[in-house]
């Protein structure tokens, strides 16, 4: 998963240092304003953790082994603040001192594992361990999901950034000049891996250190924060003041998300039905084609099936909004909103039906 | 140190290997910095600021012949560095050739454009655009892996860290860096040691769960000792009077030598991205 210099093309790298960047600065600021003078040895040693743990080889089920990168016992032992920012110190000892992923494309791999991998594993961790006691069992199979969702949303991200490649980056000749493959086999390529044989390993991993935890050091997942050593350390409460950065980060997300009406033409792939019959959009089709022509009649299935199901915000625009941009960032408002509602209403499912508490339920 | 090789090495003999692998590779790379090379002499800032633009002008040419041209420097500048050609070839050529050949390859058949030739008894057509892909593809993580590297081979470690203070990297980053680099070399012993002990008590082979089991233990237990050993640097560290700040010693010096370098380097980047574009 960690991509090598080459594979994407300069300005995809600039957008994702540029979407790193504040997640860093975020992130920095918020542990070192908890840890004050011990930021510097425990930023240092869990970096160290998060590198060696990832050259263990997990023995996985049918013979073979694999490696984990440990973003998900990272999120929740450390926080997700803390495991973002070691696992990037991780990736970038990796990547200078031992060639493993890129130096263009370090803000890529760290916005994929990093990032994101803590993020959806801190989340994941805790919409399902929600109250439950130190010692269950379910904090071991939340762990285990955390992991497992974790590696698998790196792998997606990575798939989209490889497979965007070839959409954006030709030269004269339709030749590809970084990643040539498209989303269509980019993305099954990398998720098949991943899905089993790497989100296998960190499922295991993830599971098995909390399980490990449980049995011999429960204080570094202790759920009140007095009673953790790293929770002293690398406090991960919940409530709106501790995911206020968060939340702020989205917000501004979402107001940057009008940046895609600059983009020219359709995306590769999505096309509507109408679009066969629309000589300026064929036209676009070919030239992202490689030259190929669609054919001249709509596809008999996909004008049958796009009529199926329409969304209410159809090509991010409302109906009721005029203004492109705005509609942008209304549809990115609804989408972030169904997300979360999701997530709230599966962490009341597994919590018992009981009133969620971010701060009571952060592991 | 054990070291292991054979077919069937189970994931603790892997897993040594690996911890081997790396700590070779680190004090390879340190006697190569020793060297009295090209790169060597230059003020590792300089050498940033050489070799950085190198690496984004692979990323962005846009003509096969340019990203191909820095192999022929590189070879040059490794001779000169005195880091063997053959250390490069087996750390990174084949390497970078295996895996970004194996990834590389299926692109050939499957990039639409104009055909060359088609594989007899599969009868997979050959693009002249997936050839090229590929070569794109090929090039630039060569000649992109071989600047890193012959970056990382030429400097010791800590002046790495230090020099990345020229691309504005924050003071306390590149101290937690530098303290990261060390620590991954204790834990890295640490990690050895437990499953070189556990594999001095096996008498025969685990079986899946078995080992799985030890792995995810091993885990668990670097993490309570990584919790453990960060408190004691914490005390470690204050107890010598430590308040929160860091400080780095400035030992570099820049001789006209360093600017002429970097002025060579600078003419061939600039020249590399007019003919790249």
């Amino acid at each position: 998963m960690h991509i090598p210099d080459g594979y994407l093309s300069p300005s995809t790298c600039a957008v994702l240092y540029g979407i790193a960047i504040p997640f860093w600065y975020g992130a920095f600021a918020r542990v070192k304003r908890l840890l004050n003078t011990r930021l510097v040895p425990l930023l240092a040693v869990a970096s160290a953790f998060c590198f060696v743990i990832m050259m263990f080889n997990v023995p996985l089920p049918g013979g073979t082994t694999g490696h984990a990168v440990g973003v998900g016992a990272a999120a929740v032992v450390l926080g997700p603040w803390a495991s973002m920012l070691s696992v990037s110190i991780a990736l970038l000892i990796q990547a200078i001192f031992f060639g493993d992923g890129g130096i263009t494309t370090f803000g890529a791999n760290c916005f994929n594992m990093a990032i994101a991998g803590s993020l959806v594993a801190h989340f994941v961790y805790r919409a399902i361990a929600g109250r439950s006691a130190i010692p269950s069992s379910r904090r071991v199979a939340a762990a285990a999901l955390a992991g497992y969702a974790a590696i698998n949303v790196s792998a997606l991200l990575t798939a989209c950034e490889l497979g965007i490649q070839p959409l954006f980056f030709k030269d004269a000749s339709g030749t590809p000049l970084y990643a040539p493959y498209a989303l269509h086999i980019a993305i099954p390529a990398m998720m098949l891996g991943h899905l089993t044989f790497a989100g296998m390993a960190e499922l295991l991993v993830s599971g098995g250190v909390v399980a490990y935890l449980q049995k011999t050091n429960p204080a570094l997942l202790g759920q009140k924060p007095s009673a953790s050593k790293a929770q002293a350390y690398f406090p991960t409460g919940g409530g709106w003041k501790a995911t206020r950065p968060l939340w702020i980060r989205v917000a501004l997300l979402m107001l940057l998300t009008p940046i895609g009406i600059l983009a020219a033409g359709t995306a590769w792939g999505e096309w509507g039905a109408r679009d066969f019959s629309d000589p300026q959009m064929r036209q676009q089709i070919t030239a992202a084609s490689g030259n190929l022509a669609p054919p001249s009649a709509q596809p008999e299935g996909l004008a049958r099936l796009s009529s199926l199901w329409a969304g209410p915000f159809p090509q991010y625009a409302p109906p009721f909004v005029r203004h492109p941009a705005f509609g942008y960032v209304m549809s990115a408002m609804f989408g972030t909103g169904l997300i979360l509602g999701a997530f709230l209403l599966l962490a009341w499912i597994t919590a018992g039906g009981r009133p969620s508490d971010a701060s009571q339920a952060s592991p | 140190m054990i070291r292991t090789r054979g077919k069937s090495r189970g994931a603790v003999e892997r897993t040594l290997a690996s911890f081997v692998d790396a700590i070779e590779h680190a004090f390879y790379a340190e006697q190569i910095a020793k060297e009295n090379g090209l790169l060597q002499k230059l003020d590792p800032r300089l050498k940033i600021l050489a070799i950085l633009p190198l690496i984004v002008i692979a990323a962005l040419a846009r003509r096969l012949s340019v990203v191909a041209a820095p192999l022929i420097k590189k070879k040059v500048v490794a001779m000169l560095s005195k880091v063997p050609l053959s250390t490069l070839a087996k750390r990174v050529w084949l390497g970078v050739l295996a895996f970004t050949g194996i990834i590389s390859f299926p692109a050939l058949f499957l990039t639409p454009g104009r055909v060359v030739f088609s594989l007899p008894l599969v009868g997979w057509i050959v693009t002249e655009q997936g050839l090229r892909a590929a070569a794109y593809l090929i090039l630039r993580a060569e000649t992109a892996a071989t600047f890193s590297v012959l970056f990382v081979l030429c400097t010791p470690w800590n002046k790495v860290l230090k020099a990345l203070r020229v691309l504005r990297v924050p003071l306390v980053l590149v101290v937690i860096l530098g303290m990261t680099y060390r620590y991954i070399f204790l834990l890295l012993r640490n990690a050895h040691d437990m499953f070189t002990s556990r594999r001095s008590r096996m008498v025969g082979r685990l079986d899946g769960r078995q080992q799985r089991r030890a792995a995810t233990a091993s885990a668990g237990v670097l993490m309570s000792k990584t919790m453990q050993l960060s408190a004691d640097v914490y005390m470690a560290m204050r107890s010598r009077g430590f308040q929160g700040e860091v400080y780095a010693l400035d030992d570099f010096r820049t001789a006209w030598f360093d600017w002429a370098i970097l002025g060579l380097f600078t003419m061939v980047a600039a020249a590399a991205l007019w003919w790249g574009r």
